[in-house]
């Protein structure tokens, strides 16, 4: 499938009725949703065959361009309703756990199951460190890589981090997250934030 | 959640790390969904399974079809017949309502409109 395509197609995707603020919830574009999914399949081969997993799924549109096995994961029961509802209407097969990501459940058997995690957590802005808990748990749950979304003012912090991991990190680009105006306390009508794509791989 | 999905969900309960896996299912409802069968896939998802817990979960299910051990051929050889079974029982057989039993400490996790709660208690984890 071309890019443009894929876009067009993530459109379509449904999201959050009623945002909360307390998580973070912020729709990752179309726009974005596309470009992220289309390098880690087109430039990396991480996606095809592989078994995907996003943390912090909330709508699902990452899952539902990435078309692919597996579970996602979210704390929120009426965001993953919306994303069981997004994959039954792309006729996507995946399955949805509700679970809090960041007390480090020990839910799973294997720890080699998940191939790669594609995600966009939360930037950490209302709950301090929770950008870097979801981070460091993808690392140690995925086989191959992890892409993920974060502010561009953290990066030094986390290659630092990604060293301490003793994982690579490239920043893929940088982009600008739109945020619109969805919270109460937001005064301006939407703002961009530079937000940076990383790349983790061991 | 499919039984792909069970295979790998353990009790998470602060201590409760031995005999906590399978989670034992009950009240189950199902619900069979078609989807494309990849044989590649498949193939790489074998050596992951819990095997002995996968035959034991889908016998609960009224499944009989695997067989009690994996077919002892290289995983690139194993034949289609037994590939799209295995490709039934994965991923096309859907928990929609249910729930999941730790066989340690007995806590229930539920399974909603095919959705199954992992969250804990404060006091549990």
């Amino acid at each position: 499938m071309k890019l443009k395509e894929l876009e067009g197609l993530l459109q379509d995707v449904a999201v959050f009725d009623e945002p909360k603020i307390h998580l973070e919830q912020y729709v990752t574009t179309p726009h974005l949703a596309s470009r992220i999914l289309f390098t880690a399949h087109s430039v990396y081969d991480d996606i095809e065959n592989k078994i995907v997993a996003d943390f912090g799924c909330g709508c699902g549109i990452l899952r539902t361009a990435s078309h692919q096995i597996f579970s996602d994961q979210d704390i929120d029961p009426d965001a993953l309703r919306i994303a069981s509802d997004n994959c039954s209407k792309f006729e996507l097969s995946v399955d949805f756990l509700l679970t809090d990501l960041t007390l480090d459940p020990k839910w799973q058997k294997n720890d080699n199951i998940i191939d790669t995690i594609v995600m966009n957590p939360p930037f950490g802005t209302k709950n301090k460190g929770v950008d870097m808990i979801f981070l460091k748990k993808a690392v140690e749950v995925a086989n191959n890589a992890v892409y993920s979304l974060h502010k561009t003012s953290t990066r030094e912090h986390i290659l630092k981090k990604a060293k301490e991991w003793g994982v690579d990190c490239e920043v893929l680009a940088e982009l600008k997250f739109d945020i619109p105006n969805m919270y109460k306390f937001h005064r301006r009508k939407s703002v961009d934030i530079q937000v940076d794509f990383l790349r983790l791989a061991k | 959640m499919r039984l792909v999905t069970h295979n790998l969900l353990q009790c998470h309960v602060k201590g409760c790390d031995t005999n906590n896996f399978p989670l034992e299912l009950s009240e189950i409802e199902c619900e069979s969904q078609e989807t494309d069968f990849n044989p590649q896939f498949l193939r790489t998802m074998v050596p992951k399974l819990e095997w002995d817990a996968l035959v034991r979960t889908a016998m609960k299910l009224g499944i009989t079809t695997l067989p009690d051990k994996v077919p002892d051929t290289p995983i690139q050889e194993l034949d289609e017949k037994f590939l799209r079974n295995l490709h039934t029982v994965l991923f096309e057989t859907h928990i929609q309502q249910g729930k999941m039993t730790c066989p340690n400490c007995q806590h229930v996790y539920p399974i909603k409109d095919g959705i199954p709660n992992m969250l804990l208690n404060d006091n549990e984890v």
